[in-house]
């Protein structure tokens, strides 16, 4: 889908995304091209880390069946964002999260959800392949078995799949019970692509997949990124801004803010737009300096 | 400027040149170079001398004496073994059996540690099922659950002072408790207390620095998959980390299989043991047995001693190989 279309195209809104309209208000220069279903909205975000503020001011809104980018200089609280969605800065000490992040309009943080069930609906693969130390079919039956599907020829048909979904089934079905640690960098990342949609979720949170694989995994992991969108709704953090431009559909710059007193950093969000606008017009001059390569 | 002055001063020390064969190296850095490493083969070799000449005296010593009826055979009380050894140059030439010799009766017992094999195997077998999961459980509290939260650096000084206790306090311990305090007979049981006591804070230390060594991206992985914190340590961090378990284990069960201070005064230490009793009942154990033998002075002893001794690496040896060997083939690869 183009987004710069959307103005032609009245989409039927859900409920929740009325508070994303609000969220709008406060950047005036986000026309919030919202094509599809709203997945998560993000308003007024902070996370801190035992009492520091890392990032500030994050309003985003992800949208259902595309690939959002995240982009930014080193330290700006990308990842740190990213690991909001699916509550994961839960497993740091210290960190704590204000303003609201709501997954189809219920609230991520809210008293009555468990992180766990956040994490079974939003998957999430890592910056360095980090598949476990047991066989690639082990490694793609670990959630399913978690979710208490036993039998054996119910897993056998979830890991195929998953393994294809992944790309890389033809690569490994001869040697399944072989460890997953056996593979190389770029067929480890499709591993641990793969077995997060063994589980099914909604959303597949990234965090710079591809930084530790070379240029024809990378290309790899990019295709499947694309196929697999239409059944999911990406969001990925990438240090790679040629990346962002090929693959995401909209892109959210973050960047670093010192502050003179206390001469800390905080990361803040500087732009969220549609990646084409983002890369050939956007509405900051830091966003412009940025993508032209003139700072970061 | 000074400051490009100095800095070109530099430029011209570090200067070489281009021909690589030229040795711009001085001297006195080979000279110390090699002192260095003299001194490191040195200190090697001077802290592998009491350890080689450990093991190589008590195979000379101890190998002979130990057969199959050696490891079988009742212990002979003090006043047989002395009295054995008024007639017996060596233990291998003492022979009950032999008929034909007078002066040896044929009711004197047929010296061996058998009672002191099982009575070891038992101790330190149920020392190891009391301390091993009790030690894992708890150093996973520590580094999955409670990480630095008070009352887990409370519990870690504890387990480190713990460490520093000397073996026999832990003796006094189980002697006070379970003999004078709960009434319990001195046993093997009593006796695995101590050594559970003892091999406690080893195991939970060692087996919490296993489950550092697991990387967190493996805890992250699981839990990004809807996973709660019981089951990716059961499922990914014990698996993982198996390998160590069983290592820093092993290394209390040796530890525990060798003491004799907690042994002393709980498990009762007499040589007959009646067989049916042998866990709830009076017992003893080889390192005991060795105490015992050397203290009682005798030609004999001390060969049974040095067999004791030999007996007990041994088994030591034979019980880290299984461990390793059963949990390399657990190995999460």
């Amino acid at each position: 889908m183009n987004p710069m279309t959307d103005e032609e195209t009245p989409v039927p809104q859900p409920a929740p995304t009325q508070f994303s309209d609000l969220a709008h208000e406060t950047a005036e220069d986000h026309p919030a091209p919202v094509a599809g279903t709203t997945v998560f909205d993000v308003t007024d975000l902070s996370v801190l880390y035992s009492g520091f503020r890392a990032v500030k001011d994050v309003n985003i809104d992800i949208t259902e069946h595309e690939i959002t980018a995240f982009i930014g200089p080193s330290g700006c609280g990308k990842t740190t964002v990213l690991r909001c969605f699916n509550r994961m800065n839960d497993l740091i000490e210290g960190a704590a999260v204000e303003g609201s992040l709501k997954y189809h309009g219920v609230d991520l943080y809210e008293k009555d959800v468990n992180p766990v069930e956040v994490r079974r609906r939003i998957g999430m693969v890592f910056q360095k392949p980090n598949p476990f130390p047991k066989s690639i079919f082990e490694n793609v039956a670990y959630g399913p078995k978690l979710a208490g599907i036993k039998k054996k020829s119910e897993l056998d048909e979830i890991v195929e799949k998953a393994l294809r979904g992944a790309a890389i089934w033809d690569e490994v079905k001869d040697r399944l019970n072989k460890s997953g640690l056996g593979l190389s960098g770029g067929q480890q990342q499709r591993l641990c692509i793969a077995r997060a949609l063994a589980v099914n979720p909604e959303v597949i949170l990234m965090d710079e997949p591809c930084s530790a694989l070379d240029p024809i995994a990378t290309g790899r992991i990019e295709d499947l990124m694309e196929e697999i969108k239409q059944d999911y709704t990406i969001i990925i953090v990438t240090h790679n801004m040629q990346q962002a431009a090929r693959v995401s559909d909209r892109c959210a710059f973050f960047t670093t803010e010192v502050n003179p007193d206390s001469d800390q950093r905080t990361g803040t969000l500087v732009e969220f737009d549609a990646t084409e606008k983002m890369f050939s017009n956007p509405s900051d001059e830091r966003t412009e300096n940025y993508v032209t390569g003139r700072f970061g | 400027m000074t400051a490009t002055q100095t800095r070109s001063s530099v430029d011209e020390r570090l200067k070489v040149p281009r021909d690589v064969r030229v040795s711009t190296i001085k001297g006195s850095r080979f000279r110390r170079n090699r002192i260095a490493t003299i001194g490191m083969v040195a200190a090697f070799v001077l802290a592998a001398i009491p350890l080689l000449f450990v093991i190589g005296n008590v195979v000379v010593k101890g190998l002979p004496v130990v057969t199959t009826k050696f490891l079988v055979s009742d212990i002979p009380n003090n006043a047989a073994a002395t009295e054995l050894s008024s007639d017996c140059d060596t233990l291998r030439k003492y022979d009950p059996t032999a008929e034909g010799d007078d002066a040896a009766p044929v009711e004197k017992p047929q010296p061996g540690m058998g009672r002191a094999v099982v009575g070891t195997l038992i101790t330190t077998a149920l020392a190891a099922l009391f301390a091993i999961p009790l030690g894992i459980l708890a150093a996973i509290y520590l580094n999955e659950y409670g990480k630095q939260s008070r009352l887990a650096r409370f519990i870690r000084f504890m387990t480190d002072v713990m460490t520093g206790v000397p073996s026999i306090v832990m003796g006094i311990f189980i002697y006070e408790l379970w003999i004078v305090r709960f009434g319990f007979p001195r046993s093997a049981l009593a006796a695995s207390l101590a050594l559970a006591c003892l091999m406690l804070p080893i195991v939970v230390r060692s087996s919490e620095e296993m489950l550092k060594l697991v990387p967190n991206t493996l805890r992250e992985a699981s839990a990004g998959l809807g996973s709660r914190t019981w089951k990716t340590t059961l499922k990914v961090v014990l698996p993982a980390a198996l390998p160590g378990l069983v290592s820093g284990s092993m290394l209390a069960v040796a530890r525990a299989a060798g003491e004799t201070a907690p042994v002393l005064f709980t498990i009762g230490a007499i040589n007959k043991v009646a067989a049916a009793k042998t866990i709830t009942g009076q017992s003893t154990t080889l390192s005991l047995q060795i105490y015992n033998m050397i203290t009682n002075g005798g030609k004999l002893s001390p060969q049974m001693a040095w067999g004791a001794a030999f007996t007990l690496i041994a088994i030591v040896l034979i019980l880290t190989t299984i461990a390793r060997t059963v949990s390399a083939r657990f190995v999460a690869r």
